[in-house]
């Protein structure tokens, strides 16, 4: 299971939820990858995708996403079966 | 009659409400606490239908809709996004900036200006935004408006879009910076419309001629009723245009008095009197604070079409008053005698109900105001 932690930022979409686990099959193509999730993440929550990856496929400049204790910044970034993968409000503005 | 005022601000928005002729009036809100709200407007054409958009320090922009007064708010299913480029670097949108109503022949049209420069358009009240790709892929558009990182400190934006209510093909709009543009065909094709505007942050052309684009309006202004009449506040001083006469602005602004200067961001216009302007000038000498000259809050009223100006400002502090006031953040309402509403960046509502002549404040302590907007309703 993919463990998946979502920021307070979410809540207005995800319903408060905080914290989940996915079970998402790996394509028959290829492996799963970071863009696998957020696929699945707007799946369940209509309008989450766009609040934090742009129209070009990148990740919003104040919204961090780690696989594990990684962070990364493309959305094909592998993700295991068994991968923790958090997605933060980085730190900015006041 | 009744009164709400919509008021966006940099940490979510508000509403003040009056049911007894602008005598008392009640704040209410917050709603989408933390949210950048960088427009929130009324629909002229539907009773109680909204349209907000929603930014954030973390997320992407997103626009919501309400159809019950602000009650409750859905998310724009496809909100503006670009779409790859045809040329250049793939372009993102950072925030919505600007919502206008389509003309009122059509109940469903929004259009909708972004950070950095890009016109979109809505045709099923909102929901879903499409580019308008006469503008936004315009072979002209880099050169019109420089690159995504160029312009305002906090990015270039594309605002004042304006329909004109003779003739909903006829639009206009203002790039901060790059200059205003006119579309004669609904937006499949634009020219500039800067004549006559100075440009003191460019250098001189050698041969004399002036810049096509390029300016820096920072607010247009369109008549509702007379719509050749168009004012507008720019970084290089307040212009007036009568488009039936032509297309040369004149530079009014030298009309207000030398030590305030001309420089500014909001201009309203009478509802029903196209020669009754008010502007709120600010200071854009030396590091161009913009801040009330002299820490001297004032409204600038004309009721000439800018040849003389009178200074309003009873009610405001008399001095150590140092307000910012956004281009979103005056607003007039249409009551017999205009109500004129303008919102400071520390978080002041102010409104005058006898055209400019005193000041009242309705709220004091909200967020960074950005955008200020009446409804009135029987």
């Amino acid at each position: 299971m993919i463990r998946v932690v979502l920021p307070s930022q979410l809540d207005d979409y995800t319903g408060g939820q905080r914290e989940l686990a996915l079970e998402l099959p790996a394509p028959t193509d290829r492996g799963l990858v970071l863009a696998d999730v957020i696929e699945e993440l707007e799946r369940r929550y209509r309008g989450v995708a766009f609040r934090v990856v742009d129209e070009q496929g990148g990740i919003r400049r104040h919204i961090a996403m780690f696989v594990g204790e990684s962070m990364v910044r493309s959305l094909q970034a592998p993700v295991a079966a068994d991968d923790r993968v958090q997605i933060v409000g980085a730190l900015s503005g006041g | 009659m009744k009164h709400r005022v919509l008021v966006g601000t940099r940490k979510g928005a508000w509403t003040i409400d009056s049911s007894n002729q602008r005598r008392d009036w009640r704040l209410q809100g917050p709603r989408h606490l933390g949210a950048v709200i960088s427009h929130y407007v009324a629909d002229p054409r539907r009773e109680g239908y909204q349209l907000m958009s929603v930014g954030s320090g973390h997320l992407g922009p997103s626009i919501f809709v309400s159809m019950d007064h602000g009650e409750n708010w859905v998310e724009a299913t496809k909100p503006p996004a670009f779409s790859p480029a045809p040329v250049g670097e793939p372009r993102t949108v950072d925030h919505v900036f600007w919502l206008t109503p389509g003309h009122a022949s059509e109940p469903d049209v929004w259009y909708a200006g972004t950070s950095p420069h890009g016109l979109f358009k809505s045709v099923d009240g909102g929901n879903h935004w499409d580019e308008v790709l006469g503008f936004n892929h315009h072979p002209d558009g880099f050169e019109w408006r420089g690159g995504d990182k160029d312009g305002t400190p906090d990015g270039p934006k594309l605002h004042s879009i304006l329909v004109d209510p003779a003739d909903k093909c006829h639009l206009l709009i203002g790039m901060s910076g790059g200059g205003i543009f006119e579309s004669f065909d609904e937006g499949t094709n634009w020219e500039p419309l800067n004549k006559g505007v100075a440009m003191d942050f460019y250098p001189p052309k050698e041969d004399g001629s002036e810049y096509a684009f390029g300016h820096d309006p920072h607010c247009l202004v369109m008549h509702p009723e007379f719509s050749n009449r168009l004012y507008h506040q720019n970084h290089c001083g307040l212009y007036a245009l009568d488009r039936a006469k032509g297309d040369r602005w004149s530079r009014i602004g030298d009309n207000l008095p030398r030590e305030v200067g001309d420089i500014g961001f909001p201009i309203v216009v009478h509802p029903r009197d196209p020669e009754t302007i008010w502007v709120f000038p600010m200071d854009g000498s030396g590091q161009w604070p913009r801040v009330c000259p002299q820490g001297k809050p004032a409204v600038y009223r004309s009721r000439d079409g800018g040849q003389t100006f009178e200074r309003q400002c009873q009610g405001f502090p008399a001095e150590q008053a140092w307000w910012t006031v956004k281009r979103q953040c005056m607003a007039v309402d249409n009551d017999e005698q205009v109500g004129v509403y303008i919102g400071t960046a520390n978080g002041e509502l102010w409104a005058s109900f006898d055209e400019g002549d005193t000041w009242q404040i309705l709220a004091r302590d909200l967020p960074q105001i950005y955008s200020v907007e009446v409804v009135t309703s029987p």
